[in-house]
């Protein structure tokens, strides 16, 4: 009787919970609000299957806990219901699998106009890369990584030229505009996570990997490290600020290129040689 | 009624080849310590398991400490913060559930299930604990070397694994790891080939595959998997191993550890996430198969009911096994590999979800018109059923590829394995240990501290891990010490994280009851007889109680039947056991 009680209130306390605790996802500032809805319907059907089986659970444990001179029936197996079942599961999983590869699909395909921004991590903090004013990227590699060339920008190659560089500080993003997330790190894994944003992906040293959102909302959101990069790991956070087009260009204007941060090298180099 | 498995008394072979002599210890020291008897082997690998255990289970309460009340426990750096996870996460899965299923249970129910008088190698498997033992030893000692464990999270991913950012990567931690698993698996290959290869060729007369209870199936599919998926393992630590100790480059590209540039070039370290993932996942399952054989058969005997669905159940297990080996990439959707993995392994991964509800319903199906004796293992067998269910369903969260992305690497992860993996399991080992006590020791384990322990881990364990979802949804990344306030968050997750790590304290005090009683019982626990749960497989038939070396006295049985026969309708009893021919002639049973 007890057991069967508790199980019951072991349900209506997960149901009740879910409705009533204020702990909930933070609200969302991309275009990923498809992956907010696949989540939803994979709520309302666990949800409801799990009530189902431990209520079902709770009703035989109430039913048929042991009395004097019960006996249990005899009954092997039963093909229809087992075969009604497997059914029945089959479409509750397609149900859940088909809109999440839907969203999936266009999770994977970047729109054409899309604009690219590098992420670089390292330990424990965030660089950024944009691409100047001819659009491109410059080539770039782990081996060229200096002091002065943290990002390891590869300084014959013109495209990278007029990147602008921004070192362990914010990033900003005009608002409504898609963006393919480069990512690179120069040590350890890491993960570029922002909540309000959905995605994230891990950065590999060696690799660039990549997703796409539009930023839909205007505010700061921070980054956070999500994946384990040694004993700074949590600590490893950044900002990007989401702002319209004139603000953002406002700031762009105040940005320093490759170029400009390879300049007071060659300066230092000949103050060096003067005397 | 209906002939699931047809009674074949006709069919059962005269014994063609005689027995093989076994050999008998003849010093106290090959009698329990150097012993070769497959039973006593189980309790050295069961104690090992469970000591190694109980520091994994400190280790949690520091980790809690931590999380609940941040700032307050000085000792606690990050540090050793993350070698407290890492360290408690391998001993968990590795050293206490895989060793604990497969030595422990695997052991002492195998050859007393199928009718074997032994492992069919019992000198190997008396090595294979040897080893186990070492690679136990060489993991503590970790914790006593310059510079401590390491830190690298429990999957040990390249490159911080290596490197000096991280607890133990440039000293000796990283290298006892790898030095510990690899031991670990050599151990087990011996001990795993005698379990595969005892189901396979030592089953007594009459006992069919189909006949075999679904422990051994759970445990024998599982084997058959760890033989397969521990290898990808094996190479890993040894290829990680040459990168950390002779600086090659098997996962280590090109980079540049706080501004210096090193000297390894051309590495994959998503190469280590796919070897150690197709060990990874099956290692689920490798935890998992036993623990549904051995709950199916809890069920079934406290429920006084044929499991329902053997035959579905049989398959299940087996179609589970080979799908897991095809699914592992799942832990990876934002690894960096190629996005379009992730339709294929989504896909398989939420098949993989089919055999297991089927497992689930025939579970409940058992108990539904069962005559349900509330006893500690079938106790033990609905927390059980709560918790997998739980934690089953929210695997269908991080199954399904673009679900997984936000959830990913957050709390949420932590809580689904815990209670999918950790808890769910956990609840059938004690099951398993409450049922199976009688008969390894003869006495029954004290039932007032049994159900104190039950009530206090069933609802403990659900209040830490059903809350810890919610902190991840919030987004709160996992292997953080400290979180903090963040503007992020809905609501700010630190009374639910303290509330959490109380839970977990309470809980883990419960454990010291259950130890307790373990040893209180020996000596002052009711006699049990041979067969105080009146069940029908073979272990229960034994001659003598606890069964000595070589389990069943001058003749072997012969099996005329299921495991399942409770409740058939005209028999004399409420079960027959295997080993019965009725209705032909009734079998003398052990007084």
């Amino acid at each position: 009787m007890a057991v069967a009680l508790i199980l019951v209130l072991v349900v209506l306390g997960s149901i009740l919970f879910h409705i009533l605790s204020p702990w909930w996802w933070t609200p969302i500032a991309s275009n990923w609000g498809y992956i907010d809805d696949t989540l939803i319907i994979t709520f309302w059907i666990t949800g409801a299957v799990f009530s189902a089986v431990i209520l079902f659970m709770a009703y035989c444990v109430f039913r048929f806990r042991h009395k004097e001179g019960a006996k249990a029936a005899y009954q092997p197996e039963s093909k229809r219901l087992e075969w009604w079942l497997t059914v029945v599961t089959a479409v509750g999983v397609a149900a859940m699998l088909a809109p999440g590869l839907y969203v999936w699909s266009q999770f994977v395909t970047v729109p054409d106009e899309a604009t690219e921004v590098e992420v670089v991590g390292q330990q424990w903090q965030w660089n950024f890369r944009l691409p100047g004013e001819d659009g491109k990227l410059g080539k770039s590699h782990n081996r060229l990584v200096t002091f002065e060339n943290p990002l390891g920008i590869d300084p014959e190659d013109p495209a990278g030229q007029d990147d602008i560089v921004i070192e362990a500080a914010d990033l900003h993003l005009p608002i409504d505009k898609p963006v393919k997330m480069l990512l690179r790190s120069i040590d350890v894994l890491h993960d570029f996570y922002v909540p309000e944003f959905r995605a994230k992906m891990d950065m590999v040293p060696g690799m660039v990997t990549y997703f796409w959102f539009t930023p839909t909302r205007t505010g700061t959101f921070e980054v956070l490290c999500a994946e384990l990069c040694g004993t700074g790991h949590s600590y490893m956070r950044g900002m990007v600020a989401v702002e319209t087009e004139e603000d953002y260009l406002a700031w762009l204007e105040g940005q320093s290129t490759f170029a400009d941060l390879s300049a007071p090298q060659k300066l230092g180099a000949a103050e060096e040689a003067g005397p | 009624m209906v002939d699931a498995t047809p009674r074949m008394e006709r069919d059962i072979p005269p014994a063609e080849v005689p027995e093989l002599e076994l050999y008998h210890p003849k010093s106290w020291w090959t009698t329990y310590v150097f012993s070769q008897d497959a039973k006593v082997i189980a309790i050295q690998y069961s104690g090992t398991a469970v000591a190694i255990g109980l520091v994994a289970l400190v280790l949690s309460w520091l980790m809690r400490l931590q999380l609940g009340f941040p700032g307050t426990f000085s000792f606690i750096t990050p540090e050793a913060y993350y070698q407290f996870i890492t360290m408690h996460g391998m001993i968990m899965v590795i050293y206490l559930l895989t060793a604990l299923f497969l030595g422990g249970f695997g052991n002492y129910l195998i050859p007393l299930m199928v009718g074997a008088r032994d492992m069919v190698f019992p000198y190997v498997n008396m090595l294979s604990f040897w080893v186990y033992l070492l690679a136990v030893l060489v993991l503590v000692a970790s914790f006593f070397v310059p510079g401590g464990p390491t830190g690298a999270g429990w999957t040990l991913y390249p490159p911080q694994a290596i490197l000096g950012g991280t607890p133990g990567g440039q000293s000796w931690g990283i290298i006892l790891m790898l030095v510990s698993l690899i031991l670990f698996i050599i151990g087990f290959t011996m001990g795993g080939l005698n379990y595969a290869v005892t189901v396979i060729q030592g089953r007594t007369r009459g006992m069919t595959l189909m006949r075999m209870p679904l422990t051994v199936w759970g445990i024998f599919t599982a084997t058959v998997m760890a033989l397969l998926a521990f290898p990808a393992l094996f190479v890993a630590c040894v290829m990680m191993l040459f990168d950390r100790v002779l600086g090659t480059s098997f996962f280590m590209p090109a980079l540049v550890e706080m501004g210096e540039q090193l000297s390894y070039g051309g590495g994959s370290p998503i190469l280590f996430q796919h070897l150690f993932w197709f060990f990874g996942h099956p290692e689920v399952y490798i935890v998992a198969l036993p623990a549904f054989g051995i709950v199916s058969d809890l069920i079934s005997t406290h429920a006084r009911k044929n499991i329902f669905g053997y035959r579905m159940m049989v398959w299940a297990i087996v179609i589970i096994g080979a799908l897991s080996f095809i699914v592992w990439a799942h832990h990876m959707y934002v690894s960096g590999m190629h996005p379009w993995f992730g339709f294929f392994f989504a896909t398989t991964t939420l098949i993989i979800a089919v055999p297991t509800a089927i497992k689930v319903y025939n579970w409940v199906l058992t108990l539904w018109r069962g005559d349900i004796h509330l006893t500690l293992p079938m106790l033990f067998a609905l927390a059980f059923i709560v918790t997998f269910v739980n934690g089953g369903l929210t695997g269908l969260f991080l199954g399904n590829v673009v679900v997984d992305v936000p959830l990913s690497d957050t709390m949420f992860v932590v809580a689904h394995f815990h209670m999918v993996m950790g808890v769910a399991p956990i609840m059938v080992i004690f099951g398993a240990i409450y049922h199976w006590y009688p008969k390894i020791t003869g006495r029954m384990l004290e039932d007032w501290m049994g159900k104190f322990h039950f009530w206090v881990t069933f609802v403990g364990a659900y209040a830490i891990f059903f809350p810890m979802h919610y902190v991840g949804l919030v987004g709160v990344p996992r292997r953080y010490p400290e979180i903090g306030e963040a503007a992020f968050m809905t609501a700010p997750v630190g009374n639910l994280n303290a509330f959490i790590s109380v839970a977990a304290l309470v809980v883990g005090f419960a454990q010291m009851v259950f130890l307790f009683n373990l040893v209180w019982s020996l000596r002052f626990g009711k006699e049990a007889g041979p067969n105080p749960w009146r069940a029908t497989s073979l272990e229960w038939q034994t001659p003598i109680t606890p069964p000595p070396h070589g389990n069943w006295g001058d003749e072997r049985p012969v099996v005329y039947r299921w495991a399942y026969d409770y409740s058939v309708p005209g028999a004399p009893e409420d079960f027959i056991p295997q080993n019965d021919p009725w209705p032909e002639k009734a079998a003398a049973r052990p007084a």
